[in-house]
Protein backbone atom coordinates (compact mmCIF):
# COMPACT_ATOMS: atom_id res chain seq x y z
CA UNK A 1 0.00 0.00 0.00
CA UNK A 2 1.71 3.60 -0.82
CA UNK A 3 1.77 6.27 1.57
CA UNK A 4 -1.90 6.87 2.90
CA UNK A 5 -3.58 10.38 1.59
CA UNK A 6 -5.57 10.28 4.99
CA UNK A 7 -5.29 8.38 8.18
CA UNK A 8 -7.59 8.29 11.79
CA UNK A 9 -6.41 7.35 14.66
CA UNK A 10 -8.81 6.52 17.53
CA UNK A 11 -10.71 9.84 16.72
CA UNK A 12 -13.52 10.81 19.02
CA UNK A 13 -15.73 13.16 18.85
CA UNK A 14 -18.38 14.47 21.08
CA UNK A 15 -21.58 16.22 20.11
CA UNK A 16 -23.08 17.81 23.44
CA UNK A 17 -22.63 15.52 25.87
CA UNK A 18 -23.46 12.55 23.43
CA UNK A 19 -19.96 10.76 22.76
CA UNK A 20 -20.46 9.52 18.99
CA UNK A 21 -17.62 8.49 17.46
CA UNK A 22 -15.39 6.52 20.03
CA UNK A 23 -12.09 5.93 18.77
CA UNK A 24 -11.93 5.55 14.86
CA UNK A 25 -9.05 4.46 13.01
CA UNK A 26 -8.39 3.64 9.30
CA UNK A 27 -6.22 5.11 6.35
CA UNK A 28 -6.93 5.23 2.98
CA UNK A 29 -4.90 4.94 -0.05
CA UNK A 30 -4.34 7.88 -2.54
CA UNK A 31 -6.25 6.55 -5.61
CA UNK A 32 -9.80 4.77 -6.22
CA UNK A 33 -12.73 4.95 -3.78
CA UNK A 34 -13.20 3.46 -0.45
CA UNK A 35 -16.47 2.90 0.82
CA UNK A 36 -17.80 3.43 4.23
CA UNK A 37 -20.80 1.30 5.46
CA UNK A 38 -22.86 0.96 8.37
CA UNK A 39 -26.15 1.26 9.55
CA UNK A 40 -28.05 4.07 10.55
CA UNK A 41 -26.88 6.11 12.93
CA UNK A 42 -23.48 4.34 12.75
CA UNK A 43 -21.51 7.21 12.90
CA UNK A 44 -20.64 7.88 9.00
CA UNK A 45 -21.43 11.10 8.72
CA UNK A 46 -20.59 12.27 12.01
CA UNK A 47 -17.18 10.43 10.61
CA UNK A 48 -17.09 12.69 7.24
CA UNK A 49 -17.68 15.93 9.19
CA UNK A 50 -14.91 15.34 11.93
CA UNK A 51 -12.74 15.17 9.17
CA UNK A 52 -13.59 18.11 7.09
CA UNK A 53 -13.09 19.67 11.12
CA UNK A 54 -17.37 20.71 11.01
CA UNK A 55 -17.41 19.15 14.67
CA UNK A 56 -14.08 19.36 16.33
CA UNK A 57 -12.56 15.90 17.37
CA UNK A 58 -12.31 15.47 20.97
CA UNK A 59 -9.42 13.08 21.18
CA UNK A 60 -6.85 11.09 18.55
CA UNK A 61 -5.03 12.53 15.57
CA UNK A 62 -6.41 13.31 11.40
CA UNK A 63 -3.22 13.45 9.30
CA UNK A 64 -4.12 14.30 5.89
CA UNK A 65 -1.43 14.75 3.25
CA UNK A 66 1.10 14.67 5.94
CA UNK A 67 -0.37 17.56 8.11
CA UNK A 68 -2.21 17.11 11.19
CA UNK A 69 -5.73 18.52 10.57
CA UNK A 70 -7.82 17.81 13.69
CA UNK A 71 -7.22 21.49 14.88
CA UNK A 72 -7.65 23.09 11.59
CA UNK A 73 -10.27 25.31 10.55
CA UNK A 74 -13.13 24.08 7.98
CA UNK A 75 -11.64 26.52 5.55
CA UNK A 76 -7.93 25.49 5.80
CA UNK A 77 -8.89 21.79 5.23
CA UNK A 78 -10.36 22.68 2.16
CA UNK A 79 -8.11 24.54 1.12
CA UNK A 80 -5.32 21.73 1.62
CA UNK A 81 -7.42 19.98 -1.01
CA UNK A 82 -10.27 18.34 0.31
CA UNK A 83 -13.80 18.61 -1.21
CA UNK A 84 -16.92 17.95 0.95
CA UNK A 85 -20.24 16.69 -0.57
CA UNK A 86 -22.96 16.76 2.11
CA UNK A 87 -25.80 14.47 2.52
CA UNK A 88 -28.50 16.83 2.33
CA UNK A 89 -28.24 17.87 -1.21
CA UNK A 90 -26.40 20.99 -0.20
CA UNK A 91 -26.56 23.82 -2.91
CA UNK A 92 -27.33 27.38 -2.27
CA UNK A 93 -30.56 27.80 -2.54
CA UNK A 94 -30.68 31.61 -3.46
CA UNK A 95 -27.93 31.48 -6.23
CA UNK A 96 -28.41 30.39 -10.13
CA UNK A 97 -26.73 27.30 -11.03
CA UNK A 98 -24.12 29.42 -12.59
CA UNK A 99 -23.42 31.35 -9.04
CA UNK A 100 -22.93 27.93 -7.61
CA UNK A 101 -20.00 26.79 -9.46
CA UNK A 102 -18.80 30.13 -9.67
CA UNK A 103 -18.65 29.66 -5.73
CA UNK A 104 -16.71 25.95 -5.75
CA UNK A 105 -14.01 27.79 -8.05
CA UNK A 106 -11.83 28.93 -5.25
CA UNK A 107 -9.19 29.29 -7.32
CA UNK A 108 -10.23 30.10 -11.44
CA UNK A 109 -7.66 29.68 -14.35
CA UNK A 110 -8.03 27.94 -17.54
CA UNK A 111 -8.12 24.68 -15.83
CA UNK A 112 -11.00 25.02 -13.65
CA UNK A 113 -13.05 26.41 -16.87
CA UNK A 114 -11.97 23.15 -18.52
CA UNK A 115 -13.05 21.21 -15.64
CA UNK A 116 -16.33 22.65 -15.86
CA UNK A 117 -16.40 22.40 -19.33
CA UNK A 118 -16.08 18.55 -18.76
CA UNK A 119 -18.37 18.41 -15.59
CA UNK A 120 -21.26 19.81 -17.63
CA UNK A 121 -20.57 17.65 -20.38
CA UNK A 122 -20.86 14.73 -17.51
CA UNK A 123 -24.27 16.87 -16.16
CA UNK A 124 -25.81 18.19 -18.88
CA UNK A 125 -29.06 19.27 -17.35
CA UNK A 126 -27.27 21.43 -15.21
CA UNK A 127 -26.32 23.41 -18.26
CA UNK A 128 -29.81 23.96 -19.15
CA UNK A 129 -30.44 25.34 -16.54
CA UNK A 130 -27.29 27.64 -15.65
CA UNK A 131 -29.59 30.74 -15.13
CA UNK A 132 -32.02 29.07 -12.81
CA UNK A 133 -32.10 29.47 -9.06
CA UNK A 134 -30.68 26.55 -7.98
CA UNK A 135 -33.86 26.04 -5.32
CA UNK A 136 -35.98 25.47 -8.28
CA UNK A 137 -34.03 22.37 -9.02
CA UNK A 138 -35.76 19.18 -8.60
CA UNK A 139 -34.56 16.66 -6.06
CA UNK A 140 -32.36 15.01 -8.14
CA UNK A 141 -30.93 18.13 -10.35
CA UNK A 142 -29.61 19.89 -6.60
CA UNK A 143 -28.18 16.55 -5.66
CA UNK A 144 -26.31 16.23 -9.11
CA UNK A 145 -25.04 20.13 -8.47
CA UNK A 146 -24.20 19.53 -5.19
CA UNK A 147 -21.70 17.09 -6.39
CA UNK A 148 -20.63 18.56 -9.76
CA UNK A 149 -19.76 21.71 -7.99
CA UNK A 150 -17.11 19.91 -6.01
CA UNK A 151 -15.99 17.97 -9.05
CA UNK A 152 -14.39 21.59 -10.75
CA UNK A 153 -12.03 22.27 -8.32
CA UNK A 154 -8.54 20.19 -8.19
CA UNK A 155 -9.17 18.40 -4.79
CA UNK A 156 -6.93 15.72 -4.26
CA UNK A 157 -9.80 14.14 -1.66
CA UNK A 158 -13.17 14.15 -1.96
CA UNK A 159 -15.70 13.25 0.91
CA UNK A 160 -19.19 12.29 -0.28
CA UNK A 161 -22.07 11.78 2.04
CA UNK A 162 -24.75 9.27 0.49
CA UNK A 163 -25.44 10.61 -3.37
CA UNK A 164 -28.12 8.05 -4.38
CA UNK A 165 -30.14 9.15 -1.47
CA UNK A 166 -33.78 9.77 -2.96
CA UNK A 167 -32.79 9.35 -6.38
CA UNK A 168 -34.99 7.20 -9.03
CA UNK A 169 -33.01 4.21 -9.90
CA UNK A 170 -31.85 5.60 -13.68
CA UNK A 171 -30.29 8.68 -12.06
CA UNK A 172 -28.23 6.60 -9.70
CA UNK A 173 -27.13 4.31 -12.73
CA UNK A 174 -25.80 7.83 -14.07
CA UNK A 175 -24.44 8.88 -11.16
CA UNK A 176 -22.12 5.35 -10.61
CA UNK A 177 -20.79 6.39 -14.04
CA UNK A 178 -19.51 9.95 -13.28
CA UNK A 179 -18.33 8.69 -9.67
CA UNK A 180 -16.66 6.02 -11.70
CA UNK A 181 -14.81 8.59 -13.89
CA UNK A 182 -13.66 11.01 -11.07
CA UNK A 183 -12.56 8.36 -9.23
CA UNK A 184 -9.37 7.80 -11.76
CA UNK A 185 -8.48 11.35 -10.95
CA UNK A 186 -9.37 11.72 -7.66
CA UNK A 187 -9.31 9.99 -4.53
CA UNK A 188 -12.71 9.66 -3.08
CA UNK A 189 -14.16 8.41 0.40
CA UNK A 190 -18.10 7.42 0.06
CA UNK A 191 -20.24 6.68 2.37
CA UNK A 192 -23.18 4.79 0.78
CA UNK A 193 -26.21 2.39 1.42
CA UNK A 194 -27.11 1.38 -1.85
CA UNK A 195 -24.65 -1.44 -1.57
CA UNK A 196 -24.66 -2.41 -5.83
CA UNK A 197 -23.46 1.33 -6.60
CA UNK A 198 -20.81 0.85 -3.60
CA UNK A 199 -19.63 -2.56 -5.21
CA UNK A 200 -19.78 -0.41 -8.76
CA UNK A 201 -17.31 2.05 -7.46
CA UNK A 202 -15.25 1.35 -4.56
CA UNK A 203 -13.03 -1.67 -3.74
CA UNK A 204 -11.53 -1.09 0.06
CA UNK A 205 -14.45 -1.00 2.60
CA UNK A 206 -14.55 -0.11 5.78
CA UNK A 207 -17.79 -0.84 8.26
CA UNK A 208 -18.67 1.52 10.82
CA UNK A 209 -21.03 0.59 13.85
CA UNK A 210 -21.73 2.51 17.24
CA UNK A 211 -18.93 4.67 16.51
CA UNK A 212 -16.26 2.17 15.66
CA UNK A 213 -15.04 0.59 12.50
CA UNK A 214 -15.62 -3.02 13.38
CA UNK A 215 -14.75 -4.58 9.63
CA UNK A 216 -11.88 -3.63 6.72
CA UNK A 217 -11.73 -5.45 3.54
CA UNK A 218 -12.73 -5.99 0.09
CA UNK A 219 -16.20 -4.99 -0.87
CA UNK A 220 -16.35 -7.70 -3.34
CA UNK A 221 -15.40 -9.75 -0.83
CA UNK A 222 -18.61 -8.18 1.67
CA UNK A 223 -20.63 -9.52 -0.52
CA UNK A 224 -19.97 -13.10 -0.28
CA UNK A 225 -20.13 -13.01 3.41
CA UNK A 226 -23.96 -12.96 4.66
CA UNK A 227 -23.10 -13.42 8.02
CA UNK A 228 -21.32 -10.43 8.19
CA UNK A 229 -23.50 -8.09 5.64
CA UNK A 230 -26.63 -9.09 8.39
CA UNK A 231 -24.84 -8.32 11.40
CA UNK A 232 -23.67 -4.87 10.89
CA UNK A 233 -25.72 -3.41 7.67
CA UNK A 234 -28.73 -5.59 8.28
CA UNK A 235 -29.15 -6.65 4.40
CA UNK A 236 -29.31 -10.39 3.35
CA UNK B 1 -48.69 12.49 -18.76
CA UNK B 2 -47.27 14.41 -21.60
CA UNK B 3 -50.36 16.55 -21.75
CA UNK B 4 -50.54 16.86 -18.36
CA UNK B 5 -46.88 18.05 -18.07
CA UNK B 6 -47.71 20.84 -20.82
CA UNK B 7 -51.10 22.15 -19.55
CA UNK B 8 -49.17 22.51 -15.89
CA UNK B 9 -46.30 24.41 -17.50
CA UNK B 10 -48.65 26.75 -19.34
CA UNK B 11 -51.10 27.62 -16.37
CA UNK B 12 -47.68 28.12 -14.86
CA UNK B 13 -47.14 30.30 -17.47
CA UNK B 14 -50.32 32.30 -17.18
CA UNK B 15 -50.16 32.57 -13.30
CA UNK B 16 -47.07 34.09 -13.68
CA UNK B 17 -47.88 36.92 -15.87
CA UNK B 18 -51.12 37.51 -14.27
CA UNK B 19 -48.93 37.71 -11.26
CA UNK B 20 -46.51 39.96 -12.97
CA UNK B 21 -50.04 42.39 -13.96
CA UNK B 22 -51.06 42.50 -10.68
CA UNK B 23 -47.60 43.74 -9.43
CA UNK B 24 -47.34 46.81 -12.12
CA UNK B 25 -50.92 47.39 -11.19
CA UNK B 26 -50.12 48.05 -7.62
CA UNK B 27 -46.68 49.80 -8.31
CA UNK B 28 -48.80 52.09 -10.49
CA UNK B 29 -51.58 52.29 -7.10
CA UNK B 30 -48.59 52.87 -4.85
CA UNK B 31 -46.76 55.25 -7.06
CA UNK B 32 -50.25 57.54 -7.84
CA UNK B 33 -50.82 57.48 -3.81
CA UNK B 34 -48.16 59.87 -3.84
CA UNK B 35 -49.67 62.17 -6.00
CA UNK B 36 -52.57 62.53 -3.91
CA UNK B 37 -51.08 65.74 -2.03
CA UNK B 38 -51.33 67.13 -5.47
CA UNK B 39 -55.40 67.54 -4.43
CA UNK B 40 -54.36 70.20 -1.71
CA UNK B 41 -51.08 72.03 -2.63
CA UNK B 42 -50.07 73.96 -5.91
CA UNK B 43 -47.62 72.11 -7.89
CA UNK B 44 -44.90 74.23 -7.11
CA UNK B 45 -44.48 73.26 -3.07
CA UNK B 46 -45.49 69.68 -4.21
CA UNK B 47 -42.19 69.71 -6.22
CA UNK B 48 -40.34 71.68 -3.83
CA UNK B 49 -41.52 69.07 -1.08
CA UNK B 50 -40.86 66.19 -3.68
CA UNK B 51 -37.39 67.24 -4.35
CA UNK B 52 -36.77 67.86 -0.06
CA UNK B 53 -38.24 64.27 0.62
CA UNK B 54 -36.33 62.32 -2.16
CA UNK B 55 -33.07 63.71 -0.75
CA UNK B 56 -34.55 63.34 3.05
CA UNK B 57 -35.23 59.42 1.74
CA UNK B 58 -31.49 59.20 0.13
CA UNK B 59 -30.18 59.92 3.73
CA UNK B 60 -32.69 57.33 5.77
CA UNK B 61 -31.46 54.76 2.78
CA UNK B 62 -28.12 54.91 3.91
CA UNK B 63 -28.81 54.41 7.48
CA UNK B 64 -31.11 51.63 6.22
CA UNK B 65 -29.29 50.17 3.83
CA UNK B 66 -26.91 49.39 6.86
CA UNK B 67 -29.12 47.77 8.36
CA UNK B 68 -30.07 45.97 5.74
CA UNK B 69 -26.82 44.34 5.73
CA UNK B 70 -26.53 43.63 9.23
CA UNK B 71 -30.29 43.20 10.03
CA UNK B 72 -32.35 41.96 6.85
CA UNK B 73 -29.06 39.58 5.49
CA UNK B 74 -27.31 38.36 8.90
CA UNK B 75 -30.21 38.42 10.85
CA UNK B 76 -28.63 40.40 13.57
CA UNK B 77 -30.45 42.54 16.33
CA UNK B 78 -28.16 45.32 15.96
CA UNK B 79 -29.18 48.28 18.33
CA UNK B 80 -25.47 49.69 18.37
CA UNK B 81 -26.59 50.76 14.56
CA UNK B 82 -28.00 54.29 16.08
CA UNK B 83 -24.52 54.83 17.72
CA UNK B 84 -22.43 53.71 14.60
CA UNK B 85 -24.43 56.67 12.79
CA UNK B 86 -23.97 59.10 15.77
CA UNK B 87 -20.28 57.94 15.85
CA UNK B 88 -19.60 58.65 11.68
CA UNK B 89 -21.43 62.42 12.34
CA UNK B 90 -19.41 63.27 14.91
CA UNK B 91 -15.89 61.60 13.03
CA UNK B 92 -16.71 63.73 10.12
CA UNK B 93 -17.67 66.70 11.19
CA UNK B 94 -14.37 66.55 13.25
CA UNK B 95 -13.20 67.34 9.74
CA UNK B 96 -15.27 70.00 8.43
CA UNK B 97 -14.31 71.64 12.11
CA UNK B 98 -10.56 71.16 11.18
CA UNK B 99 -11.27 72.32 7.78
CA UNK B 100 -13.71 75.22 9.21
CA UNK B 101 -10.79 76.24 11.51
CA UNK B 102 -8.54 76.83 8.47
CA UNK B 103 -11.00 79.67 7.04
CA UNK B 104 -11.88 77.24 4.52
CA UNK B 105 -15.16 76.49 4.75
CA UNK B 106 -17.34 79.80 4.80
CA UNK B 107 -15.61 80.73 1.51
CA UNK B 108 -15.80 77.28 -0.39
CA UNK B 109 -16.56 76.98 -3.88
CA UNK B 110 -18.99 74.29 -4.76
CA UNK B 111 -16.05 71.76 -5.97
CA UNK B 112 -14.01 72.80 -2.77
CA UNK B 113 -17.31 71.91 -0.84
CA UNK B 114 -17.74 68.50 -2.27
CA UNK B 115 -13.87 68.03 -1.66
CA UNK B 116 -14.29 69.04 1.90
CA UNK B 117 -17.53 66.63 1.93
CA UNK B 118 -16.32 63.54 0.86
CA UNK B 119 -13.03 64.03 2.93
CA UNK B 120 -15.88 63.81 6.27
CA UNK B 121 -17.39 61.05 4.40
CA UNK B 122 -14.37 58.89 4.50
CA UNK B 123 -13.30 60.15 7.45
CA UNK B 124 -16.85 59.14 9.11
CA UNK B 125 -16.66 55.51 6.92
CA UNK B 126 -13.69 54.53 8.52
CA UNK B 127 -14.60 55.22 11.55
CA UNK B 128 -18.13 53.13 10.87
CA UNK B 129 -16.09 50.02 9.21
CA UNK B 130 -13.24 49.83 12.74
CA UNK B 131 -16.11 50.31 15.58
CA UNK B 132 -17.98 48.15 13.04
CA UNK B 133 -15.24 45.30 13.03
CA UNK B 134 -13.93 45.63 16.64
CA UNK B 135 -17.95 45.33 17.70
CA UNK B 136 -18.20 42.40 15.26
CA UNK B 137 -14.73 40.34 16.41
CA UNK B 138 -15.52 41.33 20.12
CA UNK B 139 -18.79 40.71 20.82
CA UNK B 140 -21.45 39.63 18.22
CA UNK B 141 -19.29 36.68 17.09
CA UNK B 142 -20.17 35.09 20.42
CA UNK B 143 -24.15 35.61 19.88
CA UNK B 144 -24.85 34.60 16.37
CA UNK B 145 -28.54 33.00 16.15
CA UNK B 146 -29.23 34.10 19.63
CA UNK B 147 -31.60 37.51 19.47
CA UNK B 148 -32.21 37.79 23.06
CA UNK B 149 -28.11 38.00 23.33
CA UNK B 150 -28.04 40.33 20.87
CA UNK B 151 -30.45 42.70 21.90
CA UNK B 152 -28.82 42.79 24.98
CA UNK B 153 -25.02 43.05 23.80
CA UNK B 154 -25.66 45.80 21.17
CA UNK B 155 -27.45 47.88 23.29
CA UNK B 156 -24.49 47.51 25.83
CA UNK B 157 -21.94 48.11 22.74
CA UNK B 158 -23.90 51.34 21.94
CA UNK B 159 -23.78 52.77 25.40
CA UNK B 160 -20.32 52.43 25.97
CA UNK B 161 -19.66 54.08 21.89
CA UNK B 162 -21.85 57.19 22.94
CA UNK B 163 -19.67 57.52 26.56
CA UNK B 164 -16.69 57.30 24.49
CA UNK B 165 -18.21 60.19 21.88
CA UNK B 166 -19.60 62.68 24.78
CA UNK B 167 -15.68 61.94 26.31
CA UNK B 168 -14.24 62.63 22.99
CA UNK B 169 -17.08 65.65 21.68
CA UNK B 170 -18.81 66.87 24.56
CA UNK B 171 -22.21 66.16 26.01
CA UNK B 172 -23.70 68.95 23.71
CA UNK B 173 -25.41 69.73 20.79
CA UNK B 174 -22.66 71.16 18.35
CA UNK B 175 -23.08 72.76 15.08
CA UNK B 176 -21.54 71.49 12.00
CA UNK B 177 -20.01 73.84 9.91
CA UNK B 178 -21.90 73.65 6.39
CA UNK B 179 -18.98 74.37 3.46
CA UNK B 180 -20.50 77.41 1.81
CA UNK B 181 -20.76 75.94 -1.53
CA UNK B 182 -23.65 73.63 -0.17
CA UNK B 183 -25.67 76.47 0.87
CA UNK B 184 -26.12 78.06 -2.75
CA UNK B 185 -28.79 76.88 -4.64
CA UNK B 186 -30.63 76.32 -8.46
CA UNK B 187 -33.83 77.23 -9.99
CA UNK B 188 -35.67 74.07 -11.20
CA UNK B 189 -39.07 74.69 -12.72
CA UNK B 190 -39.40 78.00 -10.67
CA UNK B 191 -38.07 76.20 -7.51
CA UNK B 192 -34.92 76.56 -5.23
CA UNK B 193 -33.36 73.30 -4.71
CA UNK B 194 -29.79 73.11 -2.95
CA UNK B 195 -26.78 71.68 -4.24
CA UNK B 196 -26.50 69.60 -1.08
CA UNK B 197 -30.11 68.32 -1.98
CA UNK B 198 -28.98 67.25 -4.95
CA UNK B 199 -25.54 65.78 -3.34
CA UNK B 200 -27.81 63.81 -1.24
CA UNK B 201 -29.72 62.26 -3.71
CA UNK B 202 -26.57 61.41 -6.32
CA UNK B 203 -24.93 59.78 -3.41
CA UNK B 204 -27.90 57.84 -2.49
CA UNK B 205 -28.55 56.33 -5.89
CA UNK B 206 -24.40 55.71 -6.10
CA UNK B 207 -25.06 53.95 -2.52
CA UNK B 208 -27.57 51.85 -4.00
CA UNK B 209 -26.11 50.77 -7.46
CA UNK B 210 -22.62 50.31 -5.61
CA UNK B 211 -24.45 47.77 -3.36
CA UNK B 212 -26.62 45.66 -5.95
CA UNK B 213 -23.38 46.06 -8.17
CA UNK B 214 -21.18 44.09 -5.29
CA UNK B 215 -23.98 41.84 -4.23
CA UNK B 216 -25.17 40.71 -7.61
CA UNK B 217 -22.54 40.67 -10.01
CA UNK B 218 -19.14 40.11 -8.28
CA UNK B 219 -17.41 36.94 -6.83
CA UNK B 220 -17.40 38.58 -3.16
CA UNK B 221 -21.58 39.25 -3.51
CA UNK B 222 -21.57 35.97 -4.83
CA UNK B 223 -19.83 34.37 -1.15
CA UNK B 224 -21.40 37.24 0.95
CA UNK B 225 -24.97 35.84 -0.42
CA UNK B 226 -23.89 32.22 0.44
CA UNK B 227 -22.52 32.65 3.62
CA UNK B 228 -26.17 34.30 4.73
CA UNK B 229 -27.72 30.99 3.42
CA UNK B 230 -25.53 28.39 4.81
CA UNK B 231 -22.42 28.77 6.63
CA UNK B 232 -21.71 25.29 6.28
CA UNK B 233 -21.48 25.30 2.44
CA UNK B 234 -19.28 28.17 2.18
CA UNK B 235 -16.61 26.79 4.87
CA UNK B 236 -16.19 23.60 3.59
CA UNK B 237 -16.05 25.47 0.15
CA UNK B 238 -12.68 26.55 1.69
CA UNK B 239 -13.70 30.54 2.43
CA UNK B 240 -12.98 31.88 5.86
CA UNK B 241 -16.79 32.38 7.01
CA UNK B 242 -16.10 34.48 10.24
CA UNK B 243 -13.97 36.96 8.20
CA UNK B 244 -16.58 37.35 5.58
CA UNK B 245 -19.24 38.28 8.03
CA UNK B 246 -16.91 40.43 10.02
CA UNK B 247 -16.67 42.27 6.07
CA UNK B 248 -20.66 42.66 6.09
CA UNK B 249 -20.63 44.14 9.19
CA UNK B 250 -18.23 46.81 8.93
CA UNK B 251 -19.76 47.68 5.69
CA UNK B 252 -23.01 47.98 7.08
CA UNK B 253 -21.56 50.34 10.37
CA UNK B 254 -19.28 52.32 7.54
CA UNK B 255 -22.84 53.06 5.64
CA UNK B 256 -24.79 54.13 9.11
CA UNK B 257 -21.35 56.19 9.71
CA UNK B 258 -21.46 58.28 6.19
CA UNK B 259 -25.76 58.23 6.85
CA UNK B 260 -24.60 59.99 10.02
CA UNK B 261 -22.35 62.56 8.51
CA UNK B 262 -24.25 63.33 5.72
CA UNK B 263 -27.65 63.87 8.21
CA UNK B 264 -25.36 66.39 10.12
CA UNK B 265 -24.88 68.45 7.53
CA UNK B 266 -28.30 68.32 6.47
CA UNK B 267 -29.44 69.19 9.95
CA UNK B 268 -25.92 71.65 10.55
CA UNK B 269 -26.04 69.97 14.04
CA UNK B 270 -25.14 67.05 15.59
CA UNK B 271 -25.93 66.07 19.10
CA UNK B 272 -25.26 62.49 20.81
CA UNK B 273 -28.48 60.66 20.90
CA UNK B 274 -28.90 61.84 16.66
CA UNK B 275 -28.66 58.14 15.81
CA UNK B 276 -32.34 57.23 17.57
CA UNK B 277 -34.69 58.71 15.80
CA UNK B 278 -33.31 57.91 12.92
CA UNK B 279 -32.41 54.34 13.46
CA UNK B 280 -36.70 54.20 13.79
CA UNK B 281 -36.80 55.46 10.29
CA UNK B 282 -34.40 53.09 9.23
CA UNK B 283 -36.06 49.76 11.15
CA UNK B 284 -39.23 50.86 9.50
CA UNK B 285 -38.09 51.34 5.82
CA UNK B 286 -35.82 48.03 6.15
CA UNK B 287 -39.20 46.23 7.41
CA UNK B 288 -41.35 47.91 4.18
CA UNK B 289 -38.94 47.08 1.56
CA UNK B 290 -38.47 43.70 2.94
CA UNK B 291 -35.67 41.95 5.45
CA UNK B 292 -32.45 41.66 2.99
CA UNK B 293 -33.97 43.36 0.02
CA UNK B 294 -31.35 46.23 -0.72
CA UNK B 295 -33.96 47.62 -3.49
CA UNK B 296 -36.90 47.08 -1.13
CA UNK B 297 -35.22 49.78 1.54
CA UNK B 298 -34.00 51.90 -1.35
CA UNK B 299 -38.07 51.88 -2.41
CA UNK B 300 -38.84 52.18 1.18
CA UNK B 301 -36.61 55.08 2.10
CA UNK B 302 -38.10 57.12 -0.40
CA UNK B 303 -41.26 56.63 0.51
CA UNK B 304 -40.82 57.16 4.03
CA UNK B 305 -38.67 60.63 3.04
CA UNK B 306 -41.64 61.44 0.83
CA UNK B 307 -44.42 60.98 2.76
CA UNK B 308 -42.61 62.54 5.97
CA UNK B 309 -42.43 66.13 3.76
CA UNK B 310 -45.92 66.02 2.45
CA UNK B 311 -47.58 64.99 5.94
CA UNK B 312 -45.37 67.93 8.11
CA UNK B 313 -46.70 70.17 5.52
CA UNK B 314 -50.28 69.12 5.12
CA UNK B 315 -50.65 67.63 8.53
CA UNK B 316 -47.51 68.78 10.86
CA UNK B 317 -48.36 66.54 14.02
CA UNK B 318 -48.87 63.12 11.70
CA UNK B 319 -45.35 63.63 10.32
CA UNK B 320 -44.02 60.49 11.99
CA UNK B 321 -47.18 58.53 12.35
CA UNK B 322 -47.84 58.76 8.70
CA UNK B 323 -44.84 56.36 8.19
CA UNK B 324 -46.17 53.49 11.05
CA UNK B 325 -49.30 53.63 9.15
CA UNK B 326 -47.33 53.04 5.70
CA UNK B 327 -45.69 50.16 7.06
CA UNK B 328 -49.10 48.77 9.07
CA UNK B 329 -50.76 48.88 5.68
CA UNK B 330 -48.03 47.32 3.37
CA UNK B 331 -47.75 44.29 5.97
CA UNK B 332 -51.07 43.87 6.17
CA UNK B 333 -51.02 43.52 1.93
CA UNK B 334 -47.53 41.81 2.02
CA UNK B 335 -46.49 40.31 5.51
CA UNK B 336 -42.85 40.28 3.81
CA UNK B 337 -42.75 43.55 3.20
CA UNK B 338 -42.53 45.14 -0.40
CA UNK B 339 -39.22 42.79 -1.90
CA UNK B 340 -39.23 40.13 0.89
CA UNK B 341 -38.98 36.89 -0.20
CA UNK B 342 -42.04 34.78 0.51
N1 LIG C 1 -26.06 17.41 15.51
C1 LIG C 1 -26.25 16.31 16.26
N2 LIG C 1 -26.68 16.43 17.53
C2 LIG C 1 -26.87 15.33 18.31
N3 LIG C 1 -26.66 14.09 17.89
C3 LIG C 1 -26.23 13.91 16.63
C4 LIG C 1 -26.01 15.00 15.75
N4 LIG C 1 -25.59 14.53 14.57
C5 LIG C 1 -25.57 13.19 14.71
N5 LIG C 1 -25.94 12.82 15.95
C6 LIG C 1 -26.01 11.44 16.46
O1 LIG C 1 -24.82 10.80 16.14
C7 LIG C 1 -25.05 9.46 15.74
C8 LIG C 1 -24.39 9.20 14.40
O2 LIG C 1 -25.02 10.02 13.43
P1 LIG C 1 -24.56 10.06 11.93
O3 LIG C 1 -25.34 11.10 11.25
O4 LIG C 1 -23.08 10.15 11.88
O5 LIG C 1 -25.01 8.62 11.41
P2 LIG C 1 -24.96 8.02 9.96
O6 LIG C 1 -24.17 6.77 10.06
O7 LIG C 1 -24.52 9.02 8.98
O8 LIG C 1 -26.48 7.65 9.74
P3 LIG C 1 -27.39 7.73 8.41
O9 LIG C 1 -27.11 6.50 7.65
O10 LIG C 1 -28.77 7.73 8.95
O11 LIG C 1 -27.04 8.97 7.69
C9 LIG C 1 -26.54 9.27 15.72
O12 LIG C 1 -26.92 8.56 16.86
C10 LIG C 1 -27.11 10.66 15.76
O13 LIG C 1 -28.29 10.69 16.50
MG1 LIG D 1 -25.44 10.03 7.48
Amino acid sequence: MSDPILSLDAVHTHIGRHHILQGVSFSVASGGATILLGRNGAGKSTVLKTIMGLFPASGGKIVFKGQAVERKKTHEIARMGMGYVPEDRAVLFNLTVEENFCLSMIVENEKTHERLNEVLELFPALKKFWKTRAGLLSGGQKQMLAIARVFVCDHSLLLIDEPSKGLAPIIVDQLGESLLRIKDKTKVILVEQNFNLARQVGSDCFILDDGRVVHHGLIQDLAEDKALMKKYLGIG
Amino acid sequence: METGGIMTTQTLGVEKSRERIKTRINMGMGMGIFLLPLIWMDTTTYFTLTVAGISLGMLIFLIASGLTLIFGLMDVLNLAHAAFFAFGAYAGAAVLNGFDSLGWISTASLPESLLYLVSALLAAGLTGAVLGIATETLVIRKVYGDHLMQLLVTVGVSFVIVEILKIVWGVNNEVVPVPMGFQDSFILWGVFIEYFRVVAIVLGIGVFAGLQFVLKKTKIGIIVRAGVENREIVKTTGYNISRIFTLIFAAGAALAATGGIMMAVFNQAVDPGMGDQFLIFALIVVIIGGMGSVTGSFIGAVMVGLSFNYVAYLIPKMALGVNFMIMAVILLIRPKGLFGKE
